[in-house]
Order: C-alpha cells, then sequence, then structure tokens
C-alpha cells in the first residue's frame, strides 16, 4: 500500500533526510521519501501491517524531530 | 507570516533591543554575563530545549545542538556579546529561511492552482452547488462564463471558447461546441456551457496533473541524492575537526586554549548542511513547477536532470511531427476540371469509412448524391469500383489502373496516391497527405540551437515521405517502414551509438509507442490532454501537440541544473572559505554566521529563480 501523509512542523531541510533514512530502515518498508518542499511523506509498506508501520516511522520521525506531527 | 514565525521575530526584536542597550552599559564581571544571558534566553530558549531533547533521542549532529555548542562555549571563553549575536543571527537566518521557503512552496502552489473547488450540478432543471467528487459519471453539470471547467466531460449544450492556458501554456483559446470534449481545469470564457461528465474527479485531467506534480517530489534527482549523502559526513568532519582543533593545538604546543576554542567554535556555527539540503530539491521543485506552468510534465526531478543531458532526440512521425489527420494537398487532373475529379473520386468512395476517403469527401465540401453510385466493388489493397450514371470509375492505387488496363501516371509529390479512370481511360490523380505541423520545423531547428547532436526520424510510413518529411524539418536521419518492435530495435541501436553522459529522448505520441517510451531514457509524451495511456508511460507529458515545446523543456532543465550547481558550488565555497580562515584565527563568528545562514537565505531565493521560466528557452 502507498500513502502519502502530511507532515506538521518540518522545520529543516537535513532532518527530513534523516527521517527518510530512519523510516527506511522500518521492516516492511518498500520505499520511504520525505520532501521538506512538499511536507509529506511517502510510504509505501507491507499492506498486512500498514498501521503498525507507520506507528514507527512516527517515532522514527519524531526522534529526529520531535515537534514533527504525522497527519492521519 | 504565520503565528509560530511572527513570535520568533517579536522574541527576536526584544532580544536585539536588550542586547544594544547592554552593549554600551558599562559593567564587567559575572554581573556582565547574567545580563547577557538575558537577551540570550529570549532568543534562545526554544533552541537549548530543543538540542536538550535531541540528545535524549542520541542526535548528536542536529543543528540545535551544535549551535549551543557553540554559543555556550562563548559564553564560557568571556565573549559574551558573540554568544548572544551568533543565537540572534541564527533565529533571524532561520526566521528569513522558513519564510523563503514558504514563499516559494506558495508560487509553486499557485501555479499549480487548478483544482476546482465546486461544480454547478445540474438537477430537474435547477442547479446545486456541491463538491466536483459528487459529481457521477453521466450527470450534466452547468459552468458558467468565468467559471473553472471542474470535471472531464462532452459539451451538450451551448457554444464558448475556453482557455486552457493553466493545462497547456497555450494563451489562444479553444472553441468548445456541442459534441465537443472539454478538460477539467480549463476556465469557460464567454457563454454557458452545460456538459455530461464523462470521468469521476479522481479521474480528471486536472486530478492527474496534480497527482503527477506532487509525486515528482518523491523522484529525486542525482544531485540531490549526493548532496544529502555529503551531508551526513560533513557535519560529523565539521565537529570532528572542531575537537580537534580545539584540543591539539594547545596541548601540542602549550597554552593559547581560548583562542583555539574559539576557532573550535567556528567551525561549529558553520557545521550544519541546511542551505545545501534544501537549495537543490528546492531549485528542482521550482524548476518543475516552471515547466508545468507552460504545459510540461516532468514526472521527478531525475528525468529533469536526464533532459538537461539529452544529446540525440528521436522523434515518432505521426502525430508527434505531422497532425496525423490526412488532406488534400494536390489535385493533378487530366481530362477534366480539378473539382471535377475530386468530386468523382469523393462519389465513389463514398461507401468507404477508411480516413482516404473521408479526407477526399471533406476536401470537396459538399455532400456527395450516393443515390447515383451504384454496383461498388471493394478491391482490396487496390481501391473501388463502382458505376456511377452508366459509367464505370476505378479509384485507387497504380496496381488497380494496371487491373483495368489503363497506364496511370506517376506523380513527383509524396503521399498516398489516387487515380482516377473512367471507362478504361485516365482522368488524373489526387495526392493524400499528412499535415506536418506549424511548428515542427521550429522544434528541430530549436533542438540544433541549444546544441543537441542528433535527431533522427521513426516511422512505419514509406520510405519517401519519411524521407520527406525529414528533408522538410532538417531532420538529420531517417528510419521508415519500421513496425513497433522496429522501433525499440533502432532506439535501442541509437542508445549504444551515444556519448557516456548523453541521454537519448523518444518522443512519441503516446498511443502505441508505449515499448519505446518505456525504453529511451526520456519517454515524452505529445498530446497528453485526455490520453491517459500517455500520462502513464511517459516521463515527460507534454500538454499540448506542440513539439516546440521540446527545446523549451530542455532549457528549463539546464537553466534548473545550472541553478542548483551554483548553489553547491556558492554553499560549498562560502563553508570552505570560512573554515579554512576560521582555523587560521582569520575568522571570526560573524562571518561564521553568515557563513551559515546567509548562505541558507541567498540559496533560497536563487532556488526560486527556477520557477520563473518566462517562456523562452534561452533564459540565461
Amino acid at each position: 500500500m502507498r500513502k502519502k501523509i502530511k507532515l506538521t512542523d518540518l522545520d529543516c531541510a537535513a532532518c527530513a533526510a534523516k527521517m527518510e533514512d530512519a523510516v527506511r530502515k522500518i521492516p516492511g518498508v518498500n520505499s520511504a521519501s520525505v520532501s521538506f518542499l512538499t511536507q509529506k511523506l511517502t510510504l509505501d509498506a507491507d499492506d498486512g501491517r500498514f498501521d503498525e508501520i507507520l506507528k514507527q516511522a512516527e517515532c522514527a520521525c519524531k526522534k529526529v524531530e520531535p515537534d514533527c506531527m504525522l497527519e492521519r | 507570516m504565520d503565528p509560530k514565525q511572527k513570535k520568533i521575530l517579536q522574541r527576536v526584536g526584544a532580544s536585539t533591543v536588550l542586547f544594544l542597550i547592554l552593549l554600551f552599559l558599562p559593567i564587567q564581571g559575572t554581573g556582565k554575563l547574567l545580563l547577557f544571558l538575558i537577551p540570550y534566553g529570549i532568543a534562545g530558549w526554544d533552541v537549548l530545549w530543543k538540542a536538550v531533547r535531541n540528545i535524549a533521542h542520541g542526535q548528536v549532529f542536529d543543528e540545535n545542538f551544535l549551535m549551543c555548542v557553540a554559543t555556550v562555549g562563548a559564553f564560557g571563553i568571556g565573549e559574551y556579546p558573540e554568544a548572544v549575536a551568533v543565537m540572534l543571527f541564527y533565529q533571524l537566518g532561520e526566521l528569513f529561511q522558513s519564510r523563503a521557503v514558504s514563499r516559494s512552496r506558495q508560487s509553486i502552489a499557485a501555479l499549480m492552482d487548478i483544482r476546482p473547488d465546486y461544480a454547478n450540478l445540474e438537477e430537474e432543471g435547477s442547479l446545486r452547488r456541491v463538491d466536483p467528487e459528487e459529481v457521477q459519471v453521466g450527470d450534466t453539470i452547468a459552468v458558467r462564463p468565468g467559471e473553472k471547467i471542474p470535471l472531464d466531460g462532452t459539451v451538450l449544450e451551448g457554444s464558448s471558447s475556453v482557455n486552457t492556458s493553466a493545462l497547456t501554456g497555450e494563451p489562444l483559446p479553444r472553441d468548445a461546441n456541442p459534441g465537443d470534449e472539454v478538460l477539467s481545469g480549463c476556465i469557460n470564457l464567454t457563454g454557458l456551457l452545460h456538459i455530461r461528465v464523462s470521468r469521476p474527479f479522481e479521474e480528471s485531467t486536472v486530478s492527474k496533473i496534480l497527482e503527477l506534480v506532487e509525486n515528482s517530489a518523491a523522484k529525486k534527482a542525482k544531485t540531490e541524492a549526493f548532496i544529502t549523502r555529503f551531508a551526513r559526513w560533513y557535519t560529523p568532519a565539521v565537529v570532528i575537526g572542531a575537537l580537534l582543533l580545539a584540543a591539539v593545538p594547545p596541548l601540542l604546543f602549550s597554552g593559547g586554549w581560548s583562542d583555539w576554542i574559539q576557532r573550535a567554535l567556528i567551525f561549529l556555527v558553520i557545521s550544519c548542511p541546511c542551505a545545501l539540503v534544501l537549495s537543490v530539491p528546492l531549485s528542482f521543485f521550482g524548476g518543475i513547477g516552471g515547466a508545468s506552468r507552460r504545459g510540461i510534465l516532468i514526472k521527478g526531478g531525475n528525468y529533469l536532470e536526464a533532459l538537461a543531458k539529452v544529446e540525440t532526440v528521436v522523434f515518432d512521425k505521426t502525430g508527434t511531427l505531422t497532425k496525423g489527420t490526412f488532406h488534400v494537398t494536390a489535385i493533378h487532373p487530366e481530362q477534366m476540371p480539378e473539382q471535377k475529379l475530386l468530386e468523382l473520386a469523393a462519389l465513389a468512395e463514398s461507401y468507404s469509412e477508411h480516413p482516404i476517403s473521408r479526407s477526399l469527401r471533406e476536401a470537396c465540401q459538399t455532400e456527395p448524391d450516393r443515390s447515383a453510385v451504384s454496383d461498388v466493388q471493394e478491391i482490396s489493397g487496390r481501391g473501388v469500383r463502382v458505376r456511377i450514371g452508366g459509367k464505370l470509375v476505378s479509384v485507387g492505387n497504380l496496381k488497380l489502373m494496371e487491373q483495368e488496363g489503363v497506364c496511370g501516371k506517376k506523380c513527383s509529390l509524396t503521399g498516398t496516391i489516387v487515380h482516377v479512370a473512367v471507362d478504361g481511360s485516365y482522368m488524373g490523380h489526387i495526392v493524400i497527405s499528412d499535415e506536418v505541423k506549424e511548428d515542427a520545423a521550429e522544434a528541430v531547428a530549436g533542438l540544433k540551437r541549444i546544441g543537441i547532436r542528433s535527431t533522427v526520424l521513426l516511422t512505419g510510413d514509406a520510405k519517401e515521405v519519411g524521407e520527406e518529411v525529414a528533408a522538410r524539418l532538417g531532420i538529420d536521419e531517417v528510419h521508415s517502414e519500421l513496425l513497433p518492435a522496429g522501433k525499440v530495435e533502432q532506439v535501442e541501436r541509437l542508445m549504444e551509438r551515444k556519448t557516456g553522459n548523453g541521454r537519448l529522448a523518444f518522443v512519441g505520441d503516446g498511443i502505441n509507442d508505449a515499448p519505446v517510451l518505456a525504453r529511451a531514457d526520456i519517454g515524452i509524451a505529445m498530446g497528453g490532454l485526455g490520453s491517459d495511456a500517455a500520462i502513464e508511460a511517459a516521463d515527460i507529458v507534454l500538454m499540448d501537440d506542440r513539439p516546440s515545446k521540446i527545446p523549451e523543456a530542455v532549457g528549463i532543465a539546464r537553466r534548473t541544473l545550472r541553478i542548483a550547481r551554483q548553489n553547491i558550488v556558492f554553499a560549498l565555497g562560502v563553508k570552505f572559505a570560512i573554515l579554512t580562515l576560521g582555523a587560521l584565527g582569520l575568522a571570526n563568528m560573524w562571518e561564521a554566521v553568515f557563513a551559515d545562514v546567509g548562505v541558507s537565505v541567498l540559496a533560497v531565493l536563487n532556488a526560486s529563480r527556477a520557477l520563473k521560466t518566462g517562456g523562452g528557452s534561452s533564459d540565461s
């Protein structure tokens, strides 16, 4: 499944790159891309575990930038 | 300015005022430190807080943390004013940067402002304003002059002209009459239109375009990936450099701790790679946004990058360089007036739906009287034989003439030649050919002008036709009589021939050349308006049918890449210069702050130039 998730309060471009790296490392993620410009995370992950993976992704993003929120 | 930015601005303002007052107060010692901590706290408490939280998460090379170390360090060596100033400038710079980014993001959003807000649904004679997503296929909607057409459909009633410039970049309005297809995103200009919806909103042209441009940010260019990789080692390297600079020289040469620590702090201030990481994707995004404004949809930064390196452009003929419609281009009668010959041929072919027959009827302009035609006999691959008013009329190619025992004349023109014979005597022939698009020659000349090495024409048509078109347009190489598989083969052969960094672009109409579009480095589909297959298969979609958009697209791509490169060279150049000067003790904190945030702001401003496509490809 492929989903676009809006990120709010994503303030730094280098952080976006770090988030992308972190999300890609989560098992079950086929591809992930964080665009600082569109403030969006494009996540392609296993259908069955999508919600679980999304939660992990949120955690990974917060580790990089604590104020950043994933809008669902 | 959003509330968050306003708050920061207020804090920076208050802190600056306090800071300036303190600079002129004659105080020393601990009192001075405590007093300077007040404006420092006002300006930078959130940076300190974020730094603490990020350390807890194990993010050592976070810019907040580095900024804190730099400023706290400055306090430690007694440089109170510098510490406050660095924090102030850092906050101010971040503010500028976020303003510049949101501005360019907004201007891209404005470019893409083609999403319709509502539709006027017709229900039992009355109109109801609804969300376009609620409208079903088969519903009828009304569009008043000045309104955006919300969904794709067919005009039922009303005549108007529509402005397609948001989709195609084409300033001339198109006519819309009953039976015509109209596309969402166009603006209705003059008359009320009633439209039967043909596609749901999610599949409408507007939704497709928006999705495509949004997704393009996810397909990153190589340059962008390089910068992200570079940033990953840049920050740790600079921080380690700072540590070494602070520790090694004083230990080796003894003494001068505070001087070396100050130099190390300068390193920390410029260790954030944000300017680079930001400006490169921003340039690409701007370039893609600007191109879409001109009716050129680019599916990702990687394709934009490839387009800038194109050296071979391969064209499909029919529908790409030619209009794909057949017209009578010459009439060569032998024994009767031109109009008579044409009418005779049209009448004989009046029972056929072949494109050639249709173009004969179109050229005639009068509706043929079919009742005069009898004994219609189609001769496959040759033509027709009919009886008109007691006379035997044969219309077809040279082979048919031979069969009839008539000596047909060869024509010097290229195209499809239709010969006419009546009762065994030759009456003359009519030349029908596909028309070359008005701007096809301009497109080829434009490509030559911007330094494309070779242009190639591939066609399934006869050799003479292909060669004639190529010669007329100034195309270097022609391969004719190709089947679809043959086109793939030719493209593969051409790909082998190109030089190391060069790229090959194939331009087709997207109808039956999907395999070739996929095989080429860059597949460019023409006339994307309304054609799903084209949008699907190609990397770049030209929304209108104009081949002259290709040199323009290459121009935009090159300009975007140039801006991205300028930013890389500029940002890295300034940073390395300040690093060197800092290590030698020739730069101070102020210069370091400029190297960090000043460069970011300038890079963002430069990147936003990529948006401005102006309308010419010769832009520098």
